[in-house]
Order: structure tokens, then sequence, then C-alpha cells
């Protein structure tokens, strides 16, 4: 907590608005205090004299030195401003959390209201108000403070409801802890930090409204003073004495830019997402430093006539807070024509990044560097060209995992389909719609030319994902990467899309590479499948090999902690203990050797290279990476080491 | 007796009924399955149990009376799928533990309490100080099950509960789910779209499907010979059931 | 939503769009002109009532004859029960009927008519230039700030935009005059007979506004260049512009104007600051005078009118949502 808000202040906008913001509010403290007398001073010789040595700023119409009145205006003008938010946020947070706590009915009134309100700008608002509550200090006040509640109340409606839809207060509601309790326990504790910046920048919204009110004369009123009253004054002279309208000016913006600078840095201090303090910690130890490269076995050398995928030594970096971060580290595989081959991994193993690499979309940020990175023969870590462009747009296909998010909302299925033959194909758009129909019917989508014209929103979930493939198939495409391409569908319309992919395969011989968290997902669909760990490949291994003769020990316990239909009952899962290590954190050994039972001190020293092992099965290569691979695993009896611990920082 | 008894409920969003009709009982200290894919209604049927759902139609009993859903003891506790959404990002595990136990007691004996809960369910007591962006998901999980425990319910309803971990994380949760139920004898009912889990943890297995229950019985008959078509299209579309496609 | 397609075979997913969304928009849209509208009105007759003491004595000062008031009060039919006098209203602003002014005892409909369209082409053309500006602005540093890149440029951009947009629009009208009018003396700074004379109040009323909207413009631009969609416009290898124009600018100006509506609508009530900075003989220097003459019916009048403005921006504003992105006429709200 502390250190998150120093960091506000260590920027040097944050500093220079804090810096602001204390001599704003010591002004108003002690300004009357030391001025308040030499403020009032009246001297009818020296009325609307312009600036000079004795008077830094003229004077007024009564003679008044008006920069000491400035000075001394500062009190009344923070004040009125204060007030007046503390006045907005109030009733926000009344009306704001009233749906919370009268529920559903009473919430949609109240909730109805504050949006009809909120409509109509402060400024409107503040007018209406002033009119009722007559002019002056008090009615200014009022109007401003009163104006200001809808947003609040639309702010922080928002963030409950943001707070209420989480399950820790559905677990408290359960529990038995009323709504009030609730609100003031975990809803506002949560929404505390937004508000408070933004009571800050309504602060300075505020002071900055008092001016505008007293500049049309309906806020203090004479003898009294703020800054918009002074402004109101100096308006009417200023072809006489402009510093008599610049000065307050000056101040008013000066104060009004203090609270809104100093509420915008906080927001940005804080909005950092540092609740994961984990992964920040871990991205330090990152050392940027390239491995050898760990090929060097029976793949070297040309690539064979049928490759259609040929990746060595593939390392992904990407800038963390404290240096690169290694992502990939010396991933080297080949795919062949016809081939399916799969990454499983956890989260954090690299298996997406590899997926993005080997396609070039990883973000421009982030760093590519790979011994060879061919496609058909073409070398993709070559200057994008034209040529290039076509050539991945027409032979390379790929599948993502949301199908919701990763069409364009906002244009049509077929316009999205057939721009990829308008601009690779050279077809015509009649052409290219004509194409795009029958690829969608390719994929079984029904009705394909009323299809065409439809939103991506109108698609469900499993049309979405297969027009997401039938896009891939405009062009003639060599290879598809799925990327956890079935993971946000329902099992029976994963199978659809297992079933598409595989049957694309068969008809046309086009390669797959699909990455998937699930073991039993790949062992099904591909021929040949990729372990990943921390980043680095730690066995490739035939898919029917997985559940008898996998040799690492990550990939075996993988295979066993995963239930599927003739899981023995009668016997614990198997589990890892600890957690997945991220790539970031690699330890210099083996990454695995943490939570490994057959890891010794080797392991941890020295990190395995992907060796080949002798091929057993006649059912292709196997490579793994592991100083014990295929050694017996202790059998881990279930309480047994389950005790976890938060790990230290 | 402390049977959990939904009888024909009905849940309705304005023109949408998420769920029409349901009857379904969960024997005490069994561990019933419910399985069907998303939009299917199980979710909301849980929700419903617990109060957080508007019932339209039916009632849900706990032992023959109506579930209380308000003020405390809450005897049907609830855990959820998301561990970064269920914990309060400003609590430490331990308060949230406490928070769902019942009043009273001295400070030593909520802390022992607390302790004892933690250690149920496989986590170091000295988790109790740490907040949850501390822990990993595994963990989260764990203090979920202990803040569901410490209500001392009679029944514990678990949302889709290792759909958000990792699959070296998910098998030591199910495990400890099994070994909950048989040393406390604790019913549960068991939320999963993934048949091999519930296969994994459940006695019995009901089947849910655009809001309907399609089909209930013993786990080894509903998933050995399913009776209706539906259940036997979910079986069908568990992955590694199928023989590879690249040989077939 | 949640769609889900459970398919045997042969696949009988949902088909076909929702029926008729954008009949179903309209109905619901009108539905909420309808109730903005009817709480403004009430608003607006309720105000005078709200007002402690009695508005006519307030007007007419207290050494006005006790009969003066109490005529005055008859001709206004403020001694009528207030449900008759809130027919009348109602029934008054259907015929185009607003009252007498107090101060002047013209027709208020006739005050409107003449003060109008001076706001009105203030308005207008300090909208269009904040848009205008604002997002080619906000896409173009949207693009150079994009994740990774141009630390400085946002740092940049996002300080002098704060900054800008912090200044009230009357603050710059004040500097404005000073540099232009009394300094250089190159601008008029009063009345709105010349072209020349527009330019300082429109540039001090848009200025503040297209700051905070090209802001949002290059927030939500930077957002949707992280989308899934534009990942898959990349992966399709569509040329940059493309990628820019065709997919993240549509995305990113919805985004924004969703964001940016209620600040386009604030611009109709900033009219009232900067017309009293330029002399502009509009509704805004007319409504600060009738209020410090406690001309009431003046008053209500003209707020009303602001109201009806802000109104129609907000539709406009919605309508344009509706066309850019056909999901906005499905949500429920």
């Amino acid at each position: 907590m502390h250190g998150r808000w120093s960091r506000v202040v260590r920027t040097p906008l944050g500093l220079t608005a804090t810096v602001l913001v204390v001599a704003v509010l010591a002004l108003a403290c002690f300004g009357p205090v030391l001025w308040g007398s030499g403020a009032d001073v009246v001297d009818t010789n020296d009325i609307l004299a312009p600036p000079s040595g004795e008077h830094w700023a003229g004077t007024d119409n009564l003679g008044r030195d008006i920069l000491l009145r400035v000075l001394v205006a500062a009190r009344l003008s923070i004040l009125l401003a204060l007030i007046a938010i503390v006045i907005a946020v109030g009733a926000g947070l009344l009306l704001g959390s009233a749906p919370f706590v009268l529920g559903r009915r009473g919430g949609r009134l109240v909730t109805a209201a504050v949006n009809t309100a909120v409509a109509f700008p402060g400024l409107l608002l503040a007018l209406f108000f002033a009119v009722i509550f007559g002019t002056g200090a008090t009615g200014a006040v009022l109007a401003i403070g009163l104006a200001g509640a809808p947003s609040f109340a639309r702010l922080t409606q928002t963030l409950v409801a943001g707070v209420a839809a989480r399950d820790y207060v559905a677990a408290a509601r359960i529990a038995g802890v009323g709504r009030v309790r609730v609100l003031f326990r975990h809803v506002l504790p949560n929404i505390a930090e937004p508000l408070v910046v933004n009571a800050t920048i309504g602060a300075g919204n505020a002071l900055l409204s008092f001016a505008g009110l007293s500049f049309i004369g309906l806020g203090v009123q004479a003898p009294a003073y703020d800054w918009g009253r002074l402004l109101y004054d100096g308006i009417s002279a200023i072809y006489v004495n402009a510093s008599a309208a610049l000065a307050p000016g000056a101040a008013v913006l000066l104060a009004g830019l203090a609270f809104n600078l100093f509420g915008e840095s906080v927001a940005k201090g804080l909005g950092v997402p540092v609740g994961i303090g984990l992964r920040a910690a871990a991205t330090r130890t990152a050392a940027a430093k390239r491995p050898e490269p760990t090929s060097h076995d029976e793949h070297v050398g040309t690539s064979a006539p049928d490759v259609v995928l040929d990746v060595r030594d593939l390392e992904v970096t990407f800038p963390g807070p404290s240096g690169p971060v290694r992502l990939v580290r010396g991933v080297s595989f080949d795919v062949r024509r016809g081939e399916a081959v799969g990454i499983v991994g956890e989260s954090g193993s690299g298996k997406s990044m590899t997926a993005l690499a080997i396609t070039r979309l990883i973000a421009d940020h982030g760093r590519v560097d790979a011994s060879r990175l061919d496609l058909l023969g073409n070398d993709l870590l070559a200057p994008d060209t034209a040529v290039r462009r076509r050539l991945l747009g027409t032979s390379l296909a790929m599948v993502f995992q949301d199908p919701m998010t990763s069409f364009n909302p906002t244009r049509r299925i077929g316009a999205q389909l057939a721009e990829v033959a308008t601009h690779h194909q050279g077809m015509t758009r009649r052409e290219a719609m004509a194409r795009a129909v029958d690829r969608l019917t390719a994929v079984r989508i029904p009705d394909a030319d009323s299809r065409v014209r439809q939103y991506p929103h109108e698609f469900s979930g499993g049309m979405r994902q297969r027009a997401m493939i039938g896009m891939g198939l405009m062009g003639e495409p060599a290879l598809i990467v799925a990327d956890e391409p079935t993971t946000a569908l329902d099992v029976t319309v994963q199978q659809q899309v297992l079933d598409l992919l595989a049957a694309i395969r068969d008809a046309d011989d086009v390669a797959l590479v699909l990455i998937s968290h699930d073991v039993t997902v790949v062992g099904e669909v591909c021929d040949r499948v990729l372990v990943m760990y921390a980043g680095r490949v730690v066995e490739d291994l035939p898919a029917a090999a997985l559940a008898t003769a996998a040799r690492h020990p990550y990939t075996r316990a993988l295979v066993e902690a995963v239930p599927d239909m003739a899981t023995d009952l009668t016997k614990p899962l198997a589990t890892i203990p600890g957690r997945p290590v991220s790539p970031a954190d690699a330890p210099p050994g083996c990454a695995y050797a943490a939570r490994c039972p057959l890891a010794d001190a080797r392991c941890r020293a020295e990190d395995p290279p992907l060796a080949a092992e002798p091929e057993r099965h006649g059912s292709g290569r196997h490579r793994v990476a592991c100083w014990h691979a295929g050694e017996p695993l202790p059998r881990v009896h279930e309480t047994d080491d389950l005790v976890e611990t938060v790990e230290s920082l | 007796m402390s049977d959990l008894r939904f009888d024909d409920v009905t849940v309705r969003y304005g023109r949408t009924t998420a769920v029409d009709g349901v009857s379904l009982t969960v024997p005490e200290g069994e561990v019933v399955g419910l399985v069907g894919e998303s939009g299917s209604g199980k979710s909301t049927l849980a929700r419903a149990a617990v109060g957080l759902a508007p019932l339209s139609g039916g009632r849900i009993t706990l032992g023959g009376a109506p579930v209380p859903t308000r003020g405390r003891p809450r005897p049907l506790q609830m855990v959820f799928q998301d561990p970064y959404s269920s914990l309060d990002p400003r609590m430490t595990a331990g308060e949230s533990v406490a928070e769902a136990m019942p009043p009273g007691g001295s400070r030593a004996e909520r802390r022992a309490e607390v302790e004892r809960l933690l250690e149920l369910v496989h986590l170091d007591p000295v988790c109790a100080g740490s907040v949850p962006s501390r822990l990993s998901g595994g963990q989260r999980q764990r203090v979920a099950l202990a803040r569901a425990l410490a209500a001392r319910p009679r029944v514990v309803i678990a949302d889709e509960i290792t759909s958000a971990l990792d699959v070296s994380v998910q098998g030591a949760v199910l495990n400890l789910v099994r070994e909950l139920q048989r040393e406390l004898g604790l019913t549960i009912l068991f939320i999963s779209h993934n048949l091999a889990v519930v296969r994994y943890v459940a006695s019995h297995v009901a089947v849910m499907r655009h809001g309907r229950l399609v089909e209930q019985g013993p786990a080894a008959r509903v998933l050995t010979e399913p009776a209706h078509d539906y259940t036997r299209e979910l079986l069908a579309a568990v992955p590694g059931r199928t023989t590879p496609r690249s040989q077939s | 939503m949640s769609v889900t397609s459970t398919a045997p075979s042969p696949p009988a997913e949902r088909s076909g769009p929702r029926p008729r969304p954008w009949a179903r928009f309209a109905v619901r849209r009108l539905g909420r002109l309808l109730v903005s509208l009817w709480v403004l009105v009430t608003a607006s007759f309720a105000m005078i009532h709200l007002i402690p003491g009695d508005p006519v004595r307030g007007a007419l000062g207290p050494t006005a004859p006790t009969a003066l008031v109490e005529a005055r009060r008859e001709a206004l039919g403020l001694n009528d029960p207030i449900l008759t006098q809130y027919l009348r209203y109602l029934e008054g602003l259907f015929t185009g009927d607003l009252g007498t002014s107090i101060s002047s005892q013209l027709p208020v409909s006739d005050v409107v008519a003449q003060r109008l369209p001076a706001t009105l082409s203030l308005a207008l053309l300090a909208f269009v230039a904040a848009v205008v500006v604002a997002i080619p602005l906000g896409v173009a540093t949207g693009v150079l700030t994009r994740r990774g890149h141009g630390r400085r440029t946002e740092l940049a951009f996002t300080t002098t935009s704060v900054v800008v947009a912090t200044v009230p629009d009357f603050l710059i009208g004040v500097a404005l005059i000073y540099v232009f009018g009394i300094r250089l003396e190159l601008l008029p700074v009063a009345g709105d007979e010349t072209a020349a004379a527009y330019l300082l109040p429109v540039f001090s009323l848009a200025i503040g506004p297209a700051a905070i909207l090209a802001r949002i413009v290059r927030v939500e631009m930077v957002g949707v260049l992280e989308a899934d969609f534009v990942r898959t416009a990349r992966a399709k290898r569509l040329p940059a512009r493309t990628v820019y124009l065709g997919h993240a600018l549509p995305n990113a100006v919805t985004a924004a104007l969703t964001l940016g509506g209620l600040l386009l609508s604030s611009m109709v009530a900033g009219t009232v600051l900067v017309e009293n900075v330029f002399a502009w003989p509009g509704l805004g220097s007319t409504i600060v005078q009738s209020i410090l003459t406690k001309d009431y019916p003046v008053v209500q009048a003209i707020v009303l009118v602001y109201g009806v403005g802000v109104l129609i921006t907000n539709l406009v504003v919605d309508v344009s949502l509706a066309l850019l992105d056909p999901r906005s006429t499905i949500r429920e709200d």
C-alpha cells in the first residue's frame, strides 16, 4: 500500500502536482492570517492602477492590492469547493450504493433516476439549482454540490456493481452477513481508491465551476470575495488593468490544475496492476542470457522436402519491469505436410507465445529470435514484404481461443472473410463474397449465403469458431495454427470443431499445430505432442505414447493428474506439488526440479538438453529433456506433502 | 435426515427460463454430480439454493424445511468457480474464513478454529495471515473450501471449482473433495461440465440441458448405460474416448 | 448473453437475427427520450415553485406596491391550484406559449426565438470543431502510443490534454480576449456580426471537450489495438492501414462516443459562460441576465431549451452509435 502511494510522488508529474496541492492548501490555511488586513486597505488615490513595484498586480476600483486579495481569496475558494465536493460525494455515495442495499426493484428506480439526471451537464444542473437556492455563497455551494451528485452516484453505482458481482460478496451473503455489513466490509473498501481519486479531481472541477458561477455573478457576493468574484470584478476593468482579471484567473487555474493533476497521477500510479505482486517479483530474476543452441542433434541441416514449418532455437523475449523476460527459451521442432502436432502445457508454459511467434503475430514490443523459422521454405525472420504477407495470408491459417472476441463486432461476417481474398488473391468483392459463402458452407455453416450478411454476435459460439476456421480456408493453407480453439466451447461443440479440423486435414493434407492445456484433447487429435514447461519443450513424443511411454516425469504426472473416463476410482489422483514456474524465474537447472520427485543436485544445477530417445515403438521420434528420463516415480501418498505453504517472494 | 431436495424448481430471468421444473435430491452424505453445458441452468440452480437467484416456482428444502436465506446459521454453503474473484483482496485468508464462522467464542478459540479449518484443507496455518494475492489459484480454492466449511454447513455446493485451475493443481483439489466427503461425511452437490471429473468424485449424476433435468441416477449406471440421448452425446464428446482421428 | 449451441445431427443451432432489433431499439430509445423530456418539463415547471418566498416579490423588489405584486401573480396564474398551473404549463408548451417575461412584458417565445440562432450556431460549430480535431488526433496518438511504444509521447499527450481540459472555457475566453483583443488587437472580442467574431468563442468552447475526447479516443484506440479481433486482422496479413482504419477505428470511435457523448452535450451548457465572456447575443447571456433580474419565466424557458438541446445531442450520439455498432441496438439497459 505504502509503496504504491510513494510511487505516485516519485514521478515528476506526480511530484509537481503534490507540491502544488500542498502549496494551495497551505495558502488556504495561512493566506488570510498573513495578508488578511493588507488586502482590505482602501487607497482611493490609487484606484485601478496597473502593476507596479508597490502593487505587483495593480489595484482594484477601490485601490486595494489585487495580489493580496488573490492570496487571501484562496481560503474561501478552496473551502467552498471542498464543501461542494463533500456534498457531491456524500449524495453520490448514498444514491450510488442504494441499489445494492435496496435490492432488485427499489434499486432499479434509483438507477433510472440517476441515469436521467446524469444525462444533463453539470453546469446546467448548477444553474437550475442556483436559481432555486438564490445567488450567494450558500446557494452556489448547494448548487455545485448537488449538480455533481449524479455523476458521483453513477460512478459509485458502477463501482459497487463491479464489486457486488464478485464471488466474495456472494460468499459473504451466503455465510449470512447482512447487506449493509457487506457494503461496509467488502464493497466500500474495495471501491475507496477510485472514489478518492475521482473526488480529488472533482474538487478541482468544483473549484473551477465555482469560479464560473461567481464569474457570471451568481456566486459569492461582495463584500466577501473568492477568486471567481475577483475575476468578475477584474473583467470589467480588463482594458484598464488586465492583471485584475488575469491574476485571479491564473490562481483559480493553478489550484484547479493542482487538484486535477494530483488526482490523475494518483489514478495512474494506482492503476498499475499491483495485485499480482508475484509476477512482478518473478520477472526481476530473469537474466537475459542466451542459451547455446540446444538442438545440435539429429535434425540439423536442411529441412526435409515435406516439412511445412521448421523452427530452430526459437526465443521470445518481452521487456519486463526490470529487464527482458524470456518467455520461450530455445524451442525447436518441425511440422510435416499433413501432420498434426500438439503443444501442451500449463498457463505460463510459453505455448501460446510459441504459436504467436511462429505465425509472426507477437506484439511488436516483443522480440522473436531463432536460428531458423521457415514456412514452406520461406524465411519468416526476413523483413516484412507484400510477398511474404501474401504467403502468410493464404498458406497459414490461424484459429484463436475466443471466437466471441476474435471477430470484429462492427463488421459483417462475410466482409471479414472476403477481405482475405480481395487483399491477397486479387478477387473482386463479388468473387470474394462467393468464395466466402463457399468456405462457410465447407465448414458446415447452414444457409451460408444469408449468414454472410450477419454480424458476429448473431452467430453461436461454435458457429463463430467454424467461421474462423472458414476464414483460414479462404486461401489454400498448408498449415493451421489453432491456439486453444475449443477451450471457450462446450464439450459437444468442442467435438464438432475438432472433427472439422480433422476433416480438413484429411481432405487437403493440411498440417495442424494445436495448442492446448488439455492433454486428452491433444492426445486424441494429434500425431505428435510437444510438452512445454517454463518456456521449454521438455518432451516431444508420439501421441500414442502419451499414456504408456512418456519418459519425462512432468509429462507422466500431467497425464496421471487429469482424470478421464477410465481413471481408477479407488486411488487418489496423482498430484504435482507446488505451482508452475513462470519462464521469467526459471532456475539455472531444470525448471521442473522444484516439483520433481526424481530431482537431484545435477537437475538443479544443469538444464538437461532435449535429446533423442531410442525409437522403441516404431511410431516416430521421441525426444526428452531429463536427466532421469523414464526412471520409476515414487508413489506420492495422498496426504503427504500436500500441506502447501506460502511461497517466499 | 438432511437431504437437499429441489422440488419442481423454476427460475426465470425476464422472459428467459433458466431452470425449468427441476426436481433433484442430494441424499445426506453423498456427492451428487450435476453436469451440463454452459447455459444449461446448473449454476442458476445452485444460486437459487443459496438464495442468490429468485425462485419463480417450486421449493428447495433441506431436511424437509425450507433453506434459510436470511441471517444465521446458513446450513447450505457454496464454493465458486473463480478463485481470483471469490476472496476479498483486502482481507487475509484467516479473516475470510473467520467471517463465515458462527458468531461467538473467544478470540483465541476463533483463531484455533481458523487454523483447524486451514489444516483440514491441507493449508499451512501460516496462510491465515496472507492476502489472496500471495496465494496460488489452488491455495485460494482451498481457502474458499475452508470458508464454506467454517459455517458448519450440512450441504456444500461446489460450482465448477476446478475449471479455473491449472491441470496439475486440479487433481489435488479433487482428492481433497473426496477426502472431505469421506472423513466428514459431507453432503456435496458437485457441479461441473467435465464428466470425467464428476465421475471421479460423485456417486450420483444428474444431467441438465436447456434448464431441464434430462437424466439422473447412480454414477456407475448413468455414465455407462445412459438412458437419454443427450447423455450419450455428452459421453461421446468426452475427449480421449474415441480413437485418435489421425488413424480414423 | 451466452448462446449455447448443442448440435446433434443435424445441427439445429439458433438461427437468424433477433426479430427486428432496430424497431426494438427505436421504441426503447423513444421511450427513454419521452421520460427524460417529461422529467425536464416537470423540473422546469417546479423550479419556480421551489424558490423560497414569493418569486414575483423577489423579481419586483421589496419596494414594489403589494397591489402590483398581486396583479402580476394573478397574471402569471400563480394563485391557481398547482395542478391547474401544471396542466396550463403543459398546454402552453404544446401551443408554443412559454409565458410572458416579467421584466420586458414580451412573450418568452419571442425572446427565445430571437436569441436561439446565435447560441445554436455557436454550439454546432464548436461541436463540429471538437469532433473533427479530436478523433484524428486521438487515433494518431493511439497508434503512436500503442502498447510498448511512445512512452514519452503518451506522457506528453496525456499531460497536455489534462491541462488543456482543466482550463475552463470562460478562462480561455478571458485569456484570448486579452491576447487577441487587447494586446494584438487582431480579432473582435464581442458580438456575432462577422465571421471572424466566431473564432475566439468557438475556440474557447471547443478546446476543452476536444482535449478530453482526443484523450478518450486514444485510450480506446490503444485498447482496441490489443483486442483479439485486431490480432485476427493481423493474422489475415492485411496492410497496416486496413488494420488501423478498417478494423480498429470504428470500434475505437464507438467506444469513445459511448463515453464522450456526455461531453458533447456539456458543450451545449458551456455556451452559457462563453457567451457571457464574449457578449454573445444568445440564450446564455439572456439566462444569466434573467437569473440576476429574477425574470423567472424566461429562466424557465431557457433551461427547458437547453435541456432539450442536451436530449437531442444524446439522441444523435445514440443513433450514431447504433449505426456504427450493430450490437448497441440490442444492448439491454
